[in-house]
């Protein structure tokens, strides 16, 4: 594969293969921060691959008390799956489990669209009958009491079906210190991306994956090309001096975003230079052939 | 363009009906059009040429120089536009309105905004009894939209109403919010006896406590909510006095208990 270099750090010269995804996005805010992340922290758990969790969710970035509908400290949460219903079903189980349970907590419509999800319209049965609709403007919320207080949502929340999901860069190192250290320098910058989230741990992967498996009903295997310890087995990607790769896996709710994260990441890892970070990055793809969205990292680079 | 403009010659010598004066209805029309619209509630025919002056202008912005006790149903059925009335008005202004802006420097008789479904009604003077109320005979009261009067309002203001917000920022009669079936009455002022006197649902506020409340109200505590925060900041472009205050703690008393008793009426923490 022809590969660039920048900052002495090698590209190769391909793309990443990413896949259009159905999102919503919203807004939870607490009494404090601290509370509307720990509700978005719980309400996002478990949600790092559609593979196995259902939908893939994530933190965008935290809100001032100005910016929420209410006043108080909040958090933007951005939600995907791969379909309308799933992406239902995962919305109303997350918050009915994780934001209604949470002290303090409510939960607002994140995202304007023409269609919509239903949100205190699916959760309002909490309610038992005691639950309040209030329509203010153009926004109806519900009103369901809890015991310490009120929980309030929005009636319903946006839908859209131009979300992404799968960008990614894969980061090539000579040592896990060094790979993890220009990885994690991307995860940073691309934080500051709006409409992003990396719904891996601390938006790092390790165990990237290939589709299918020598064993029958296995839909997804280890990468084992991007395996350093199997580097002698004749599939190896890897070059001599990479000990360790990571992976980061983006959704956003528009292309651009997403484009926009790997650009802001490829650039942090690219400043960071080869001594401290990384030797080589890469992207994951399937030929070109299974998703709709190709990000080619020399169109992306800083 | 500036505004079309009727100027009052005379107090008008019966009750009149300034209904088909309204933007969507005028859209297109002549001078002499205008000015042949009948407005008579009597026998004795009497047009807008001969009530008003006609300025000619653009009439998604209507205004009325003067205006009288006669002045009834202002603004009745607007659905879009400006309506401004530099002065009085009559029974049922803005009843039924589906959108737009009417706007009333003085005082609104009875009926105002009644059943009024989408808009806004603004009334810097007083309002008179059951604004945003059914008319006899009707099982339901406003149904949407915005009304605020600066002075005071009638007796059961708010009544039957279903959806929409009412801000009185001075004191009402008896009955605020009488038969609600949901929506939101916001009194900044003291209000008469028995709010919310057999209310299904809805939210009345009564900010500077009230005369009498129903014994079919319980007393439910002093809470901090934020369904009271929405509704501030949904209400400080209307009032931001009442906004302002509204972000305080209130007691709830949820009724009327005489019927299903879904409502809540917010009172001072400390009874006054």
């Amino acid at each position: 594969m022809s590969q660039l270099t920048v900052n002495g750090i090698r590209v190769d010269d391909t793309f990443a293969e990413a896949f259009g995804m159905r999102a919503t996005a919203l807004t939870i805010t607490a009494h404090s921060a601290a509370w509307a992340h720990q509700a978005a922290i719980t309400m996002t758990g478990f949600a790092t691959s559609v593979i196995g969790c259902g939908c893939e969710a994530g933190i965008d970035r935290s809100l001032k008390p100005d910016e929420t509908p209410d006043g108080r400290p909040g958090v933007r949460v951005l939600l995907f799956a791969v379909s309308t219903s799933e992406l239902q079903k995962q919305l109303q189980n997350r918050v009915g489990q994780c934001v209604l349970t949470s002290p303090g907590s409510a939960c607002y419509a994140g995202l304007e669209a023409k269609e919509e999800l239903k949100l205190g319209n699916a959760l309002r049965f909490f309610g038992d009958g005691w639950q309040v609709s209030k329509r203010l403007g153009n926004r109806r919320y519900w009103r369901i009491p809890v015991m310490d207080g009120e929980f309030v949502c929005n009636a319903t929340t946006g839908l859209t079906k131009d979300a992404v999901g799968g960008g990614n860069i894969i980061v090539m190192g000579a040592s896990g210190e060094t790979t993890l250290a220009a990885t994690e320098r991307a995860v940073e910058a691309i934080a500051a991306v709006p409409d992003v989230i990396l719904p891996f741990p601390g938006g790092i992967v390790r165990s990237g994956s290939k589709v299918g498996s020598k064993y029958k009903g296995v839909i997804a295997s280890t990468n084992d090309m991007f395996c350093p310890t199997l580097k002698g087995s004749g599939r190896s990607a890897l070059d001599s001096d990479v000990a360790s790769v990571l992976e980061i896996v983006i959704d956003g709710l528009t292309s651009t975003a997403v484009a926009e994260a790997m650009r802001a990441g490829m650039r942090a890892i690219l400043t960071l230079g080869p001594e401290r970070g990384a030797l080589r990055i890469t992207a994951g793809n399937y030929g070109g052939k299974l998703g709709p969205h190709h990000y080619h990292l020399k169109d992306l680079l800083p | 363009m500036s505004a079309l403009i009727f100027t009052l010659r005379e107090e008008p010598l019966q009750r009149v009906d300034l209904a088909p004066l309204t933007p969507d209805r005028l859209l297109g029309l002549s001078e002499s059009k205008i000015a042949a619209i009948e407005l008579q509630t009597t026998r004795v025919r009497l047009c807008a040429g001969d009530l008003f002056k006609i300025r000619m202008g653009d009439t998604m912005q209507i205004q009325f120089e003067g205006g009288h006790e006669r002045f009834d149903r202002v603004g009745a059925g607007m659905t879009n536009g400006e309506i401004n009335v530099a002065g009085d008005v009559g029974i049922q202004a803005g009843r039924l309105m589906r959108g737009g802006r009417l706007t009333i420097g003085g005082t609104a008789g009875p009926w105002a905004a009644s059943g009024m479904k989408a808009g806004t009604v603004t009334i810097s003077g007083h309002a008179g009894e059951r604004i945003g109320g059914p008319l006899p005979g009707e099982t339901v009261g406003m149904r949407g939209g915005v009304v605020v009067v600066r002075g005071d309002a009638g007796a059961r203001a708010g009544d039957r109403m279903r959806r929409g917000l009412i801000i009185v920022e001075g004191r009402t009669g008896i009955h605020p919010g009488s038969r609600m079936i949901a929506g939101t009455l916001v009194v900044r002022g003291r209000t008469g006896s028995l709010p919310g006197y057999l209310m299904n649902r809805g939210s009345i506020f009564a900010m500077n406590g009230s005369d009498a409340v129903s014994p079919t109200f319980a007393d439910s505590g002093v809470h901090e909510l934020v369904a009271n925060s929405l509704l501030a900041s949904y209400i400080q472009p209307y009032s931001a006095d009442v906004a302002a205050i509204l972000r305080r703690p209130w007691r709830r008393l949820i009724g009327d208990m005489a019927v299903i008793g879904k409502g809540e009426i917010f009172c001072p923490a400390v009874p006054n």
